[in-house]
Protein backbone atom coordinates (compact mmCIF):
# COMPACT_ATOMS: atom_id res chain seq x y z
CA UNK A 1 0.00 0.00 0.00
CA UNK A 2 1.24 3.33 -0.85
CA UNK A 3 1.45 6.63 1.65
CA UNK A 4 -1.38 8.50 2.01
CA UNK A 5 -1.65 11.67 3.94
CA UNK A 6 -4.16 12.47 6.70
CA UNK A 7 -6.44 14.78 4.75
CA UNK A 8 -6.44 11.94 2.26
CA UNK A 9 -7.99 9.39 5.03
CA UNK A 10 -10.37 11.94 6.21
CA UNK A 11 -11.88 12.62 2.54
CA UNK A 12 -12.38 8.65 2.46
CA UNK A 13 -14.17 9.13 5.44
CA UNK A 14 -16.39 11.98 4.65
CA UNK A 15 -17.20 10.53 1.72
CA UNK A 16 -18.57 7.51 3.47
CA UNK A 17 -21.29 9.50 4.53
CA UNK A 18 -23.34 9.94 1.55
CA UNK A 19 -22.91 6.12 1.28
CA UNK A 20 -26.45 5.02 1.67
CA UNK A 21 -28.21 8.00 1.09
CA UNK A 22 -29.87 7.59 -2.80
CA UNK A 23 -30.40 10.44 -4.63
CA UNK A 24 -29.91 13.08 -2.31
CA UNK A 25 -28.11 16.63 -3.09
CA UNK A 26 -24.82 15.76 -1.47
CA UNK A 27 -23.03 19.39 -0.31
CA UNK A 28 -20.14 19.77 0.63
CA UNK A 29 -18.70 22.68 1.78
CA UNK A 30 -14.75 23.21 2.28
CA UNK A 31 -12.02 21.75 0.35
CA UNK A 32 -12.08 18.20 1.99
CA UNK A 33 -16.19 18.01 2.26
CA UNK A 34 -15.77 18.86 -1.57
CA UNK A 35 -13.61 16.29 -2.61
CA UNK A 36 -15.16 13.66 -0.50
CA UNK A 37 -18.88 13.93 -2.19
CA UNK A 38 -17.19 13.86 -5.77
CA UNK A 39 -15.21 10.44 -4.41
CA UNK A 40 -18.64 8.95 -3.09
CA UNK A 41 -20.43 9.93 -6.56
CA UNK A 42 -17.87 8.32 -8.39
CA UNK A 43 -17.30 5.29 -6.55
CA UNK A 44 -20.13 4.04 -4.13
CA UNK A 45 -23.16 6.42 -4.77
CA UNK A 46 -23.40 7.04 -8.39
CA UNK A 47 -26.99 8.39 -7.45
CA UNK A 48 -25.94 11.85 -5.92
CA UNK A 49 -27.24 14.90 -6.80
CA UNK A 50 -24.44 17.69 -7.55
CA UNK A 51 -23.44 21.05 -8.21
CA UNK A 52 -20.40 23.31 -9.21
CA UNK A 53 -20.75 24.98 -6.06
CA UNK A 54 -22.17 28.01 -8.43
CA UNK A 55 -25.61 28.01 -9.80
CA UNK A 56 -25.62 24.40 -11.53
CA UNK A 57 -26.34 20.71 -11.62
CA UNK A 58 -23.08 18.45 -12.72
CA UNK A 59 -22.92 15.31 -13.70
CA UNK A 60 -19.41 14.68 -13.12
CA UNK A 61 -17.58 15.75 -10.00
CA UNK A 62 -15.50 19.23 -10.92
CA UNK A 63 -11.92 18.88 -9.86
CA UNK A 64 -11.25 22.09 -7.28
CA UNK A 65 -9.43 24.73 -8.61
CA UNK A 66 -8.16 26.21 -12.58
CA UNK A 67 -8.96 23.79 -14.85
CA UNK A 68 -8.82 23.35 -18.18
CA UNK A 69 -11.90 21.45 -19.11
CA UNK A 70 -15.48 23.68 -19.62
CA UNK A 71 -17.98 21.88 -16.64
CA UNK A 72 -21.55 20.52 -18.48
CA UNK A 73 -24.27 21.11 -16.69
CA UNK A 74 -27.45 18.92 -16.57
CA UNK A 75 -29.52 21.25 -14.58
CA UNK A 76 -29.89 24.80 -12.82
CA UNK A 77 -29.71 25.10 -9.38
CA UNK A 78 -29.55 28.99 -8.45
CA UNK A 79 -29.88 29.89 -4.21
CA UNK A 80 -33.64 30.30 -4.75
CA UNK A 81 -33.99 26.46 -5.71
CA UNK A 82 -31.04 25.25 -3.24
CA UNK A 83 -33.53 26.34 -0.53
CA UNK A 84 -36.23 24.76 -2.07
CA UNK A 85 -34.81 21.28 -2.16
CA UNK A 86 -32.83 21.92 1.55
CA UNK A 87 -36.68 22.55 2.91
CA UNK A 88 -38.06 19.36 0.33
CA UNK A 89 -35.53 17.32 2.49
CA UNK A 90 -33.64 15.44 0.06
CA UNK A 91 -30.24 17.10 0.90
CA UNK A 92 -27.36 15.53 3.23
CA UNK A 93 -24.64 18.52 3.58
CA UNK A 94 -21.08 18.05 5.43
CA UNK A 95 -20.00 21.41 6.88
CA UNK A 96 -17.36 22.68 9.26
CA UNK A 97 -18.81 24.60 12.88
CA UNK A 98 -16.45 26.13 14.61
CA UNK A 99 -17.69 24.66 17.70
CA UNK A 100 -19.98 21.63 18.66
CA UNK A 101 -21.31 20.78 21.70
CA UNK A 102 -22.45 17.12 23.16
CA UNK A 103 -25.69 17.64 21.90
CA UNK A 104 -24.55 17.80 18.12
CA UNK A 105 -25.50 21.90 18.29
CA UNK A 106 -22.81 23.88 15.96
CA UNK A 107 -22.12 27.60 15.67
CA UNK A 108 -20.61 29.69 12.89
CA UNK A 109 -22.09 32.94 14.29
CA UNK A 110 -19.82 34.27 16.70
CA UNK A 111 -17.92 33.53 19.66
CA UNK A 112 -18.62 34.84 22.82
CA UNK A 113 -21.73 37.77 24.02
CA UNK A 114 -23.70 37.64 20.87
CA UNK A 115 -24.44 41.55 21.71
CA UNK A 116 -20.92 42.00 21.26
CA UNK A 117 -18.97 39.87 20.02
CA UNK A 118 -15.20 38.59 21.09
CA UNK A 119 -14.94 37.37 17.52
CA UNK A 120 -17.74 37.99 14.53
CA UNK A 121 -17.61 35.27 11.61
CA UNK A 122 -19.59 34.84 9.03
CA UNK A 123 -23.99 34.60 10.16
CA UNK A 124 -25.94 31.77 10.65
CA UNK A 125 -25.91 31.20 7.39
CA UNK A 126 -28.27 28.44 6.52
CA UNK A 127 -27.54 26.12 9.74
CA UNK A 128 -30.69 26.92 11.41
CA UNK A 129 -32.48 25.52 7.95
CA UNK A 130 -30.36 22.84 7.14
CA UNK A 131 -30.46 21.73 10.84
CA UNK A 132 -34.16 21.17 10.89
CA UNK A 133 -34.72 20.23 7.01
CA UNK A 134 -32.30 17.66 6.34
CA UNK A 135 -29.61 14.71 6.67
CA UNK A 136 -26.13 16.62 8.00
CA UNK A 137 -22.55 15.90 9.05
CA UNK A 138 -19.44 18.07 10.05
CA UNK A 139 -15.98 17.76 9.49
CA UNK A 140 -13.61 19.08 12.54
CA UNK A 141 -9.89 19.74 10.66
CA UNK A 142 -8.49 20.33 13.86
CA UNK A 143 -10.12 18.01 16.86
CA UNK A 144 -9.50 20.24 19.83
CA UNK A 145 -11.63 21.35 23.16
CA UNK A 146 -12.35 24.90 21.66
CA UNK A 147 -14.25 23.17 18.49
CA UNK A 148 -15.91 20.17 21.20
CA UNK A 149 -16.54 22.80 23.73
CA UNK A 150 -18.06 21.57 27.21
CA UNK A 151 -21.75 23.18 28.05
CA UNK A 152 -22.94 24.74 25.01
CA UNK A 153 -21.65 26.43 22.02
CA UNK A 154 -21.89 30.06 22.35
CA UNK A 155 -24.06 30.52 19.39
CA UNK A 156 -26.67 27.79 18.51
CA UNK A 157 -26.88 27.95 14.70
CA UNK A 158 -27.60 24.17 13.68
CA UNK A 159 -30.00 22.62 15.90
CA UNK A 160 -28.95 19.62 17.93
CA UNK A 161 -30.54 16.83 20.31
CA UNK A 162 -31.02 18.91 23.09
CA UNK A 163 -34.82 19.03 23.91
CA UNK A 164 -34.78 22.30 26.36
CA UNK A 165 -33.96 24.28 23.19
CA UNK A 166 -37.37 22.81 21.14
CA UNK A 167 -40.76 24.34 21.63
CA UNK A 168 -42.50 21.25 23.82
CA UNK A 169 -39.14 19.93 25.04
CA UNK A 170 -38.82 17.25 22.66
CA UNK A 171 -36.64 16.70 20.15
CA UNK A 172 -38.15 16.22 16.56
CA UNK A 173 -37.86 12.65 15.42
CA UNK A 174 -36.43 13.74 11.82
CA UNK A 175 -33.19 15.55 13.04
CA UNK A 176 -31.09 13.71 11.60
CA UNK A 177 -27.08 14.74 12.84
CA UNK A 178 -25.33 11.67 11.08
CA UNK A 179 -21.55 11.58 11.92
CA UNK A 180 -18.44 13.27 12.72
CA UNK A 181 -15.37 13.38 11.19
CA UNK A 182 -12.12 14.63 12.59
CA UNK A 183 -8.15 14.56 11.76
CA UNK A 184 -8.21 12.28 15.01
CA UNK A 185 -11.55 9.87 14.73
CA UNK A 186 -15.17 9.29 13.34
CA UNK A 187 -17.71 9.79 15.60
CA UNK A 188 -21.50 9.11 15.26
CA UNK A 189 -24.73 10.11 17.49
CA UNK A 190 -25.28 6.32 18.78
CA UNK A 191 -24.46 7.51 22.17
CA UNK A 192 -27.02 7.03 25.09
CA UNK A 193 -30.17 9.79 23.94
CA UNK A 194 -27.95 10.59 20.68
CA UNK A 195 -25.34 11.14 23.06
CA UNK A 196 -22.05 11.55 20.40
CA UNK A 197 -20.19 8.49 20.28
CA UNK A 198 -16.53 7.28 19.02
CA UNK A 199 -17.22 4.75 16.12
CA UNK A 200 -13.34 4.50 14.69
CA UNK A 201 -9.76 6.03 15.57
CA UNK A 202 -7.50 6.95 13.03
CA UNK A 203 -4.08 4.76 12.60
CA UNK A 204 -2.19 5.48 15.51
CA UNK A 205 -4.87 7.78 17.45
CA UNK A 206 -5.96 6.85 20.79
CA UNK A 207 -9.26 7.12 22.42
CA UNK A 208 -7.48 8.66 25.35
CA UNK A 209 -6.12 10.98 22.58
CA UNK A 210 -9.61 11.81 21.34
CA UNK A 211 -11.00 12.36 24.90
CA UNK A 212 -8.68 14.66 26.03
CA UNK A 213 -9.31 16.59 23.06
CA UNK A 214 -12.95 16.87 23.79
CA UNK A 215 -14.22 19.43 26.43
CA UNK A 216 -17.57 16.66 27.07
CA UNK A 217 -17.90 13.25 28.00
CA UNK A 218 -17.47 10.72 24.17
CA UNK A 219 -19.84 7.33 24.29
CA UNK A 220 -17.58 4.67 22.62
CA UNK A 221 -18.72 2.10 20.42
CA UNK A 222 -18.67 -1.92 21.63
CA UNK A 223 -17.02 -2.28 17.91
CA UNK A 224 -14.50 0.36 17.57
CA UNK A 225 -12.30 -0.40 14.67
CA UNK A 226 -9.66 1.85 12.84
CA UNK A 227 -10.78 4.13 10.21
CA UNK A 228 -10.44 2.74 6.40
CA UNK A 229 -7.20 2.94 5.12
CA UNK A 230 -7.70 5.00 1.33
CA UNK A 231 -7.12 2.37 -1.70
CA UNK A 232 -5.40 2.96 -4.50
CA UNK A 233 -8.45 2.80 -6.31
CA UNK A 234 -10.10 6.28 -3.92
CA UNK A 235 -6.31 7.91 -4.28
CA UNK A 236 -5.95 7.82 -7.59
CA UNK A 237 -9.97 9.24 -7.74
CA UNK A 238 -8.88 12.08 -5.03
CA UNK A 239 -5.72 12.76 -6.94
CA UNK A 240 -7.75 14.10 -10.17
CA UNK A 241 -9.95 15.75 -8.24
CA UNK A 242 -7.74 18.07 -6.35
CA UNK A 243 -5.03 18.16 -8.90
CA UNK A 244 -3.61 21.46 -7.36
CA UNK A 245 -3.13 19.82 -4.33
CA UNK A 246 -5.21 21.94 -1.79
CA UNK A 247 -6.04 18.97 0.40
CA UNK A 248 -2.45 19.52 1.77
CA UNK A 249 -3.32 23.09 3.03
CA UNK A 250 -6.73 21.51 4.73
CA UNK A 251 -5.24 19.55 8.11
CA UNK A 252 -2.41 21.75 10.00
CA UNK A 253 1.07 20.65 8.72
CA UNK A 254 -0.59 18.02 6.29
CA UNK A 255 0.46 15.44 8.50
CA UNK A 256 0.65 11.77 7.63
CA UNK A 257 -1.78 9.05 7.33
CA UNK A 258 -1.25 6.74 9.86
CA UNK A 259 0.28 8.80 12.92
CA UNK A 260 3.65 8.68 14.11
CA UNK A 261 4.37 6.76 17.83
CA UNK B 1 -47.87 62.96 -29.39
CA UNK B 2 -47.89 60.31 -27.16
CA UNK B 3 -46.09 60.29 -23.81
CA UNK B 4 -42.86 57.71 -23.62
CA UNK B 5 -42.45 55.89 -20.34
CA UNK B 6 -38.72 56.84 -19.66
CA UNK B 7 -37.31 55.88 -16.30
CA UNK B 8 -33.80 56.55 -16.63
CA UNK B 9 -32.34 58.70 -14.06
CA UNK B 10 -28.77 59.39 -12.71
CA UNK B 11 -27.22 57.88 -8.92
CA UNK B 12 -27.14 61.13 -7.58
CA UNK B 13 -31.03 61.68 -8.40
CA UNK B 14 -31.34 58.29 -6.99
CA UNK B 15 -29.82 58.81 -3.49
CA UNK B 16 -31.58 62.17 -3.59
CA UNK B 17 -34.95 60.31 -3.13
CA UNK B 18 -33.19 58.27 -0.27
CA UNK B 19 -33.82 59.31 3.58
CA UNK B 20 -31.75 58.65 6.48
CA UNK B 21 -33.65 55.96 8.67
CA UNK B 22 -35.22 53.89 5.61
CA UNK B 23 -35.20 50.38 5.09
CA UNK B 24 -32.74 49.43 1.89
CA UNK B 25 -32.90 46.05 0.72
CA UNK B 26 -29.36 45.11 -1.46
CA UNK B 27 -29.24 42.94 -4.03
CA UNK B 28 -26.80 40.40 -5.32
CA UNK B 29 -24.95 37.86 -2.44
CA UNK B 30 -21.76 38.45 -1.21
CA UNK B 31 -19.28 39.75 -3.26
CA UNK B 32 -20.89 38.85 -6.77
CA UNK B 33 -23.28 41.33 -8.39
CA UNK B 34 -24.17 44.02 -5.69
CA UNK B 35 -24.77 47.53 -6.72
CA UNK B 36 -21.87 49.35 -5.74
CA UNK B 37 -22.09 52.53 -8.06
CA UNK B 38 -25.32 53.27 -5.74
CA UNK B 39 -23.74 52.13 -2.34
CA UNK B 40 -20.79 54.63 -3.11
CA UNK B 41 -23.45 57.42 -3.94
CA UNK B 42 -24.64 56.59 -0.64
CA UNK B 43 -21.04 56.29 1.09
CA UNK B 44 -20.49 59.97 -0.13
CA UNK B 45 -23.72 61.58 0.76
CA UNK B 46 -25.02 62.61 4.24
CA UNK B 47 -27.52 59.79 5.11
CA UNK B 48 -27.32 57.99 8.18
CA UNK B 49 -29.98 55.51 10.30
CA UNK B 50 -30.11 53.06 7.56
CA UNK B 51 -31.67 49.34 8.24
CA UNK B 52 -29.88 47.35 5.61
CA UNK B 53 -30.72 44.08 4.60
CA UNK B 54 -29.82 41.64 2.31
CA UNK B 55 -27.44 38.51 1.76
CA UNK B 56 -24.55 41.04 2.96
CA UNK B 57 -21.09 41.25 1.26
CA UNK B 58 -18.08 44.61 1.60
CA UNK B 59 -21.76 46.45 0.93
CA UNK B 60 -23.15 45.95 4.49
CA UNK B 61 -18.65 46.16 5.72
CA UNK B 62 -18.37 50.05 4.10
CA UNK B 63 -21.40 51.23 4.83
CA UNK B 64 -20.76 50.47 8.71
CA UNK B 65 -17.43 51.83 8.49
CA UNK B 66 -19.14 55.00 6.82
CA UNK B 67 -21.29 55.18 10.08
CA UNK B 68 -24.10 54.66 7.96
CA UNK B 69 -26.15 51.99 9.69
CA UNK B 70 -28.24 51.68 12.79
CA UNK B 71 -29.68 47.94 11.50
CA UNK B 72 -27.92 44.89 9.68
CA UNK B 73 -30.31 42.63 8.16
CA UNK B 74 -28.82 39.23 6.97
CA UNK B 75 -27.84 35.75 7.13
CA UNK B 76 -24.51 36.33 6.25
CA UNK B 77 -22.09 39.14 5.62
CA UNK B 78 -19.13 37.33 3.63
CA UNK B 79 -17.01 37.95 0.81
CA UNK B 80 -16.73 34.32 0.25
CA UNK B 81 -12.97 33.61 -0.69
CA UNK B 82 -12.31 36.01 1.74
CA UNK B 83 -14.79 34.19 4.44
CA UNK B 84 -14.84 37.16 6.99
CA UNK B 85 -16.10 40.83 6.24
CA UNK B 86 -13.68 42.90 7.90
CA UNK B 87 -15.47 46.06 8.52
CA UNK B 88 -18.82 44.31 9.27
CA UNK B 89 -17.04 42.51 11.85
CA UNK B 90 -15.30 45.37 13.54
CA UNK B 91 -18.79 46.63 13.82
CA UNK B 92 -20.31 43.72 15.28
CA UNK B 93 -17.02 43.17 18.22
CA UNK B 94 -17.51 47.26 18.97
CA UNK B 95 -21.05 46.62 19.32
CA UNK B 96 -22.22 49.73 16.87
CA UNK B 97 -24.69 48.38 15.02
CA UNK B 98 -28.04 46.31 16.21
CA UNK B 99 -28.34 43.35 14.31
CA UNK B 100 -31.16 40.77 12.83
CA UNK B 101 -29.21 37.79 12.33
CA UNK B 102 -31.48 35.33 10.26
CA UNK B 103 -31.49 31.82 8.38
CA UNK B 104 -30.35 32.93 4.60
CA UNK B 105 -33.79 31.43 3.73
CA UNK B 106 -35.64 33.00 6.45
CA UNK B 107 -34.46 36.11 4.79
CA UNK B 108 -36.09 34.80 1.88
CA UNK B 109 -38.96 33.60 3.18
CA UNK B 110 -39.45 37.30 4.94
CA UNK B 111 -39.29 39.15 1.46
CA UNK B 112 -41.87 37.16 -0.03
CA UNK B 113 -44.15 37.55 2.62
CA UNK B 114 -43.54 41.24 1.94
CA UNK B 115 -44.19 40.44 -1.70
CA UNK B 116 -47.31 39.03 -0.40
CA UNK B 117 -48.76 41.31 1.48
CA UNK B 118 -49.09 38.78 3.87
CA UNK B 119 -47.95 39.34 7.81
CA UNK B 120 -45.62 36.38 7.98
CA UNK B 121 -44.78 32.95 6.24
CA UNK B 122 -44.86 29.38 8.36
CA UNK B 123 -41.62 27.91 8.29
CA UNK B 124 -39.16 24.99 10.78
CA UNK B 125 -36.19 27.07 9.79
CA UNK B 126 -34.99 28.53 13.31
CA UNK B 127 -36.61 26.13 15.23
CA UNK B 128 -34.04 24.64 18.23
CA UNK B 129 -31.71 27.55 17.86
CA UNK B 130 -30.13 30.40 19.11
CA UNK B 131 -31.88 32.25 16.42
CA UNK B 132 -35.13 32.89 18.96
CA UNK B 133 -32.96 33.94 21.32
CA UNK B 134 -31.01 36.67 19.35
CA UNK B 135 -34.27 37.95 17.33
CA UNK B 136 -37.13 38.43 20.16
CA UNK B 137 -39.79 39.08 18.13
CA UNK B 138 -40.13 36.68 16.30
CA UNK B 139 -43.04 34.29 17.68
CA UNK B 140 -44.29 30.88 17.26
CA UNK B 141 -47.59 29.86 15.79
CA UNK B 142 -49.51 26.54 16.14
CA UNK B 143 -51.12 24.76 12.92
CA UNK B 144 -54.83 25.71 13.08
CA UNK B 145 -54.80 21.80 11.18
CA UNK B 146 -55.20 17.94 12.67
CA UNK B 147 -51.17 18.20 12.79
CA UNK B 148 -51.06 20.76 15.10
CA UNK B 149 -47.42 21.61 14.19
CA UNK B 150 -45.32 24.04 16.10
CA UNK B 151 -43.88 26.71 13.68
CA UNK B 152 -42.11 29.74 13.66
CA UNK B 153 -44.14 32.58 12.11
CA UNK B 154 -41.16 34.79 9.87
CA UNK B 155 -42.30 38.11 9.66
CA UNK B 156 -42.70 39.99 6.48
CA UNK B 157 -39.22 42.34 5.72
CA UNK B 158 -41.06 44.99 4.04
CA UNK B 159 -38.53 47.89 2.22
CA UNK B 160 -38.77 51.22 1.69
CA UNK B 161 -36.17 50.47 -1.17
CA UNK B 162 -34.66 48.28 -3.15
CA UNK B 163 -31.16 48.81 -5.17
CA UNK B 164 -30.13 45.70 -7.64
CA UNK B 165 -27.32 45.92 -10.11
CA UNK B 166 -28.32 44.01 -12.94
CA UNK B 167 -27.07 43.17 -16.47
CA UNK B 168 -29.27 45.16 -18.80
CA UNK B 169 -31.94 47.24 -18.27
CA UNK B 170 -34.19 49.58 -20.78
CA UNK B 171 -35.63 53.28 -20.66
CA UNK B 172 -38.94 51.51 -19.77
CA UNK B 173 -38.06 49.77 -16.70
CA UNK B 174 -37.47 46.08 -18.07
CA UNK B 175 -34.30 44.39 -16.35
CA UNK B 176 -31.92 40.97 -17.41
CA UNK B 177 -29.98 39.16 -15.23
CA UNK B 178 -27.36 37.11 -17.07
CA UNK B 179 -25.24 36.15 -14.86
CA UNK B 180 -25.84 31.95 -13.47
CA UNK B 181 -27.37 33.02 -10.48
CA UNK B 182 -30.67 35.84 -10.41
CA UNK B 183 -30.62 35.24 -6.19
CA UNK B 184 -32.99 36.96 -4.41
CA UNK B 185 -33.05 40.39 -6.68
CA UNK B 186 -36.89 39.66 -7.55
CA UNK B 187 -37.85 39.11 -3.63
CA UNK B 188 -36.32 42.39 -2.79
CA UNK B 189 -38.30 44.36 -5.63
CA UNK B 190 -41.33 42.49 -4.84
CA UNK B 191 -41.11 43.16 -0.92
CA UNK B 192 -39.85 47.24 -1.83
CA UNK B 193 -41.83 50.20 -2.07
CA UNK B 194 -39.70 51.51 -5.01
CA UNK B 195 -37.14 49.35 -6.87
CA UNK B 196 -33.64 51.32 -8.33
CA UNK B 197 -31.63 49.62 -10.45
CA UNK B 198 -28.41 50.00 -12.06
CA UNK B 199 -27.17 48.26 -15.31
CA UNK B 200 -24.27 47.34 -17.08
CA UNK B 201 -25.93 48.18 -20.56
CA UNK B 202 -28.80 50.36 -20.66
CA UNK B 203 -30.81 50.56 -24.00
CA UNK B 204 -33.99 51.93 -25.72
CA UNK B 205 -35.49 48.76 -25.93
CA UNK B 206 -34.77 44.87 -24.51
CA UNK B 207 -37.51 44.32 -26.59
CA UNK B 208 -35.73 45.34 -30.01
CA UNK B 209 -32.49 44.47 -28.02
CA UNK B 210 -32.26 41.01 -26.23
CA UNK B 211 -35.57 39.62 -26.33
CA UNK B 212 -34.56 36.01 -27.35
CA UNK B 213 -33.27 36.03 -23.35
CA UNK B 214 -36.52 37.25 -21.71
CA UNK B 215 -36.24 33.94 -19.73
CA UNK B 216 -33.96 36.18 -17.60
CA UNK B 217 -36.38 38.84 -16.99
CA UNK B 218 -37.10 37.83 -13.62
CA UNK B 219 -39.54 40.71 -12.15
CA UNK B 220 -41.93 42.86 -14.10
CA UNK B 221 -40.83 46.74 -14.93
CA UNK B 222 -44.03 48.11 -12.89
CA UNK B 223 -41.87 46.89 -9.81
CA UNK B 224 -38.92 49.22 -11.07
CA UNK B 225 -38.96 53.15 -10.34
CA UNK B 226 -35.53 54.24 -11.64
CA UNK B 227 -33.06 53.30 -14.26
CA UNK B 228 -29.17 54.03 -13.84
CA UNK B 229 -26.65 53.84 -16.17
CA UNK B 230 -23.41 52.43 -14.53
CA UNK B 231 -20.58 50.31 -16.18
CA UNK B 232 -18.97 48.34 -13.98
CA UNK B 233 -21.23 49.87 -11.59
CA UNK B 234 -20.76 46.38 -9.12
CA UNK B 235 -17.31 46.94 -8.74
CA UNK B 236 -15.33 45.30 -6.89
CA UNK B 237 -17.96 42.75 -6.60
CA UNK B 238 -18.31 40.26 -9.57
CA UNK B 239 -21.21 40.68 -12.32
CA UNK B 240 -20.83 37.10 -14.46
CA UNK B 241 -20.45 36.59 -17.35
CA UNK B 242 -18.85 40.15 -17.57
CA UNK B 243 -16.50 40.54 -14.93
CA UNK B 244 -15.40 38.74 -11.96
CA UNK B 245 -14.57 40.48 -8.82
CA UNK B 246 -11.72 42.46 -7.92
CA UNK B 247 -9.65 40.39 -5.51
CA UNK B 248 -6.47 42.68 -5.34
CA UNK B 249 -8.72 45.65 -4.76
CA UNK B 250 -10.53 43.40 -1.84
CA UNK B 251 -7.53 42.26 -0.11
CA UNK B 252 -6.30 46.14 0.00
CA UNK B 253 -10.44 47.01 1.30
CA UNK B 254 -9.41 43.64 3.66
CA UNK B 255 -6.12 45.67 4.23
CA UNK B 256 -7.45 48.73 5.28
CA UNK B 257 -9.72 47.21 8.50
CA UNK B 258 -6.41 46.48 10.22
CA UNK B 259 -4.87 50.18 9.56
CA UNK B 260 -5.41 53.15 12.11
CA UNK B 261 -8.33 55.15 10.03
CA UNK B 262 -8.13 52.54 7.45
CA UNK B 263 -11.61 53.09 6.27
CA UNK B 264 -10.75 56.84 6.12
CA UNK B 265 -7.23 56.30 4.11
CA UNK B 266 -9.60 53.70 1.84
CA UNK B 267 -12.12 55.91 1.08
CA UNK B 268 -9.64 59.33 0.03
CA UNK B 269 -7.71 56.71 -1.95
CA UNK B 270 -10.56 55.73 -3.80
CA UNK B 271 -14.28 56.69 -3.47
CA UNK B 272 -13.79 59.73 -5.20
CA UNK B 273 -16.19 62.69 -5.59
CA UNK B 274 -18.24 60.68 -7.98
CA UNK B 275 -18.95 57.28 -9.71
CA UNK B 276 -16.67 58.51 -13.08
CA UNK B 277 -13.62 59.46 -10.34
CA UNK B 278 -13.77 56.16 -8.76
CA UNK B 279 -13.85 53.89 -12.09
CA UNK B 280 -10.60 56.31 -12.36
CA UNK B 281 -9.10 55.60 -9.19
CA UNK B 282 -9.80 51.54 -9.67
CA UNK B 283 -8.00 51.42 -13.14
CA UNK B 284 -10.92 52.55 -15.10
CA UNK B 285 -14.58 51.17 -16.33
CA UNK B 286 -11.80 48.43 -18.90
CA UNK B 287 -9.83 47.20 -15.77
CA UNK B 288 -13.34 46.26 -14.52
CA UNK B 289 -14.66 44.72 -17.25
CA UNK B 290 -11.70 42.70 -17.89
CA UNK B 291 -11.34 40.83 -14.54
CA UNK B 292 -11.54 37.30 -15.05
CA UNK B 293 -14.34 35.53 -13.80
CA UNK B 294 -13.19 32.85 -10.83
CA UNK B 295 -13.11 29.42 -11.04
CA UNK B 296 -13.89 28.15 -7.77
Amino acid sequence: MSEFTLSELAIVACAEVWRDEGEVLATGIGTIPRIAAGLARLTHNPALLMTDGEAYLIEEPLPLGPREEKAKFSGWMPYSRVFDAVWRGRRHALVTPTQVDRFGQGNISCIGDFKKPKVQMLGMRGFPGNSISHTNSMFIPGHNPRVFVAGEVDVVCSAGYNPARWPDGRVPASLDIRRIVTDLCVMDFGGPDHGIRVVSLHPGVTLDEVRAATGFELAVSADLRETPRPTEEQLAIIRRLDPHNLRAAAIKNNPPGIRAR
Amino acid sequence: MTRQLDKRTSLAEVVGQLKSGMTIGIGGWGPRRKPMALVRAILRSDLKDLTIVGYGGPEMGMLCAAGKVKKLVYGFVSMDFIPLEPFFRRARERGEVAVSELDEGLLNLGLRAAGMRVPFLPTRVGLGTDLLTHNPELRLVRSPYADEETLLAMPAIPLDVALLHVDYADRLGNTQIHGPDPFFDEQMARAAERTFVTAEYVVDSLAEACGDSAKRNYFERSLVSGVVYAPGGAHPTSCAPHYGWDAKHLKDYVAAAGEDDGWQRYANQYLGRDEADYLQRVGGVGHVTQLPIPVL
